[in-house]
């Protein structure tokens, strides 16, 4: 967003990589384990698809506007 | 209850120490786990950092206050529509929704986006081009010193305690959800935004704006999904809704539906008339706000070049668009999926109900939200929807208090108390302002504890500063022989006669029939309806004024007012880049969703 310094969007993929991880590997763990949240639709394992999700696009973010790296 | 110790726990992020004060906290709807607790304390680490590393690059006054101005399109408008998303919007509107069912989207879709389309289009130009700081600044250069004064005091009493409403509207929920001390959360909240507002400025409040905007969307966007997957769809939602009220279990009402009964005041729930919506929502109060109100005009300002400028307000009218999907719907899910205990519908309540009725487990409509969360998210997804909250939270009284530090040194230290300063000094001053207005807050948040409501709150501010703000920046922008003594009288009158207007019922509530032209109006009817009449009485008094003094030469007006200015052109785009392209998208997606639920 500016012509020095560190871009807001890899800011923004740093934190959605940090939360994507916890959240998806906590949905991997209650799929391994059986042991789901007591919730509603618990069945549907949200935290592995959403997470998973915010993985995906911290990642993208993260690596697309790493400091140092034109565009 | 917890003293000093939260401020100590604000700067270390520490999770261990958060758990041990919840552990020593009230009963509470969620129990947190350390998961959900490092999701927190990861946000909290997250915003200061940004402050600190942010804190180099506001050194200039124009860096401080005004980011530069190197902002995208797409940065501002993000920014230009998270300022708005506080407290009130993700709370307080989600039990709006809850209440008086679809009714509420109004406050997003015709209470905003014609506002939102209208800044970037017509009025952006003459904000961008005059190179002002600030709203009250735009009307120094146009009507002189004493409007821009009489604008910049009412704006900063009104942006301390809108972000007072905030603070108190952020505990009410962390004490809900999670048991939090009242005082605890709004000592950890502000200290947060006091640090990173101070530290980098404009540009620190933008960064986290734009970071929280999207983790509102990352926390919030999951219940209504599940929400939809539970009840089967929209069509499920509107026949469960259907059926509850058939079997009384709902009480009467048409929940799904935007328009078809605003015929009459006795026809909704709001108790209001189309007209209301139309000309006192659709114009006096979202034109005041979107257009006039500083909180969110800076963000715009601080774009990195006009067409930026123009783009930002309607790129942001798309996002605007959506969010009755993480606000709106999960409000109006609880009204079918929200069950006691015991397997029953559940029933939300007023404030003043729960009140009445202590230990009898009762919610009120504003904490459906928060009830939802607790409903669908497990471990880490809860503790990512609390940090949505308090994200839509700080960014809203960040937005505050970043537009209370501008106006406070720009329109009232500069010219009443030290006028010939360097540079420097206005920097320090702002700093020093910020945390000024973060305490000023703070006693406002206590304040509001006893307010009877806080959208009613909140709407009665509106319309007591920002109408009769609108009608002066209108004639001052559009109609070249508008005086100084016009504009200075139309804006003080306009205000006093919202005041006055809201004294009168408040006296006599007999007076609603004149004021809100119905005694079956209610509450929100007549804030709609006083924002008209002040905004009125503020154009009637410009006019009637400015025809008896002497208007100022055209060439005074060049990017002041339109038809004396003439604007910068801009290169030529492709079309997917231009700003009457996605004017006209949004036109149509606006006017798509009303039909669709008329």
């Amino acid at each position: 967003m500016h012509n020095s310094g560190i871009s807001i969007w890899f800011f923004i993929g740093v934190l959605l990589t940090i939360y994507g991880a916890m959240i998806f590997g906590y949905g991997l763990f209650e799929l391994a384990t059986g042991h789901t949240a007591n919730v509603i639709l618990a069945n549907l394992h949200a935290p592995v698809w959403w997470g998973g999700l915010m993985l995906a696009l911290g990642l993208f973010y993260g690596l697309r506007f790493r400091p140092g790296r034109d565009g | 209850m917890f003293g000093l110790v939260p401020a100590s726990i604000a700067a270390t992020g520490s999770p261990s120490a958060v758990a041990a004060l919840l552990a020593l906290s009230a009963p509470s709807l969620a129990h947190l786990s350390p998961l959900d607790i490092a999701v927190i304390a990861i946000y909290f680490v997250m915003v200061i950092w940004i402050g600190f590393y942010l804190k180099s690059r506001a050194n200039t006054s124009e860096e401080f206050f005004m980011a530069g101005r190197e902002m995208t399109a797409w940065i501002a408008g993000l920014s230009f529509v998270s300022a708005n998303l506080g407290s009130l919007e993700l709370m307080g509107w989600a039990g709006s929704a809850y209440q008086y069912g679809i009714l509420a989207a109004h406050w997003y879709w015709v209470g905003a986006i014609p506002a939102m389309l209208f800044l970037g289009m017509v009025m952006m130009p003459f904000y961008y081009v005059c190179k002002t700081h600030s709203v009250p600044g735009y009307l120094k250069l146009r009507f002189g010193q004493g409007t821009s004064i009489v604008a910049a005091f009412s704006f900063a009493f009104m942006t301390v305690l809108m972000s007072g409403v905030n603070m108190f509207a952020m505990a009410e929920v962390m004490k809900v959800v999670l048991g939090w001390d009242l005082n605890f959360s709004i000592i950890v909240s502000s200290l947060a935004v006091a640090a990173y507002v101070a530290l980098g400025g404009l540009r620190s409040a933008i960064f986290n704006e734009v970071l929280q905007f999207v983790l509102i969307w990352g926390g919030a966007l999951l219940v209504p999904i599940l929400g939809l997957i539970e009840t089967g769809g929209w069509n499920g939602l509107k026949a469960k809704i259907a059926h509850n009220i058939a079997t009384g279990v709902t009480a009467p009402g048409d929940y799904t539906h935007m328009w078809r009964s605003m015929g009459h005041f006795a026809d909704n729930p709001m108790g209001i008339h189309w007209t209301g919506i139309v000309f006192g929502l659709g114009f006096a109060i979202s034109f005041g706000y979107w257009t006039t109100d500083f909180l969110v005009v800076q963000r715009v300002l601080a774009a990195n070049s006009l067409r930026s400028a123009r783009m930002a307000p309607v790129i942001g009218s798309f996002f605007k668009m959506a969010v009755p999907f993480i606000v709106i719907l999960p409000g109006l899910l609880g009204l079918v999926v929200l069950q006691n205990s015991d397997g029953s519908l559940m029933h939300l309540v007023g404030e003043n109900v729960v009140a009445a009725n202590p230990g009898a487990g009762l919610h009120s409509y504003n904490e459906v939200l928060p009830l939802m969360l607790v409903r669908y998210c497990s471990p880490g997804l809860l503790g990512l929807g609390i940090t949505a909250l308090i994200a839509g939270f700080m960014s809203g009284m960040a937005g505050n208090v970043s537009a209370f530090s501008a106006v406070w040194t720009y329109d009232i230290y500069q010219p009443l108390i030290n006028k010939k300063a360097k540079d420097e000094h206005y920097v320090a001053v702002g700093r020093w302002a910020t945390i000024l207005g973060v305490v000023i807050s703070i006693g406002a948040a206590y304040l509001v504890m006893n307010a009877k409501g806080i959208m009613d709150y909140v709407q009665a501010l509106f319309s007591f500063f920002i109408s009769p703000l609108l009608g002066a920046v209108l004639m001052g922008m559009f109609w070249k022989r508008a005086t100084k003594a016009g504009g200075f009288w139309g804006l003080l009158i306009g205000t006093l006669t919202s005041i006055a207007l809201w004294a009168w019922v408040k006296i006599d509530p007999t007076a609603l029939r004149y004021v809100a032209i119905s005694p079956d109006a209610k509450d929100m009817a007549e804030n709609m309806y006083r924002a008209l009449w002040s905004v009125s009485v503020c154009v009637i008094v410009i006019f009637v004024v400015s025809l008896f003094g002497k208007a100022r030469p055209i060439a005074e007006l060049n990017g002041l007012v339109y038809g004396a200015t003439k604007l910068p052109v801009e290169e030529p785009v492709p079309f997917y880049k231009n700003e009457y392209f996605w004017l006209v998208i949004a036109i149509i997606c606006f006017l798509a969703l009303n039909i669709y639920f008329w």
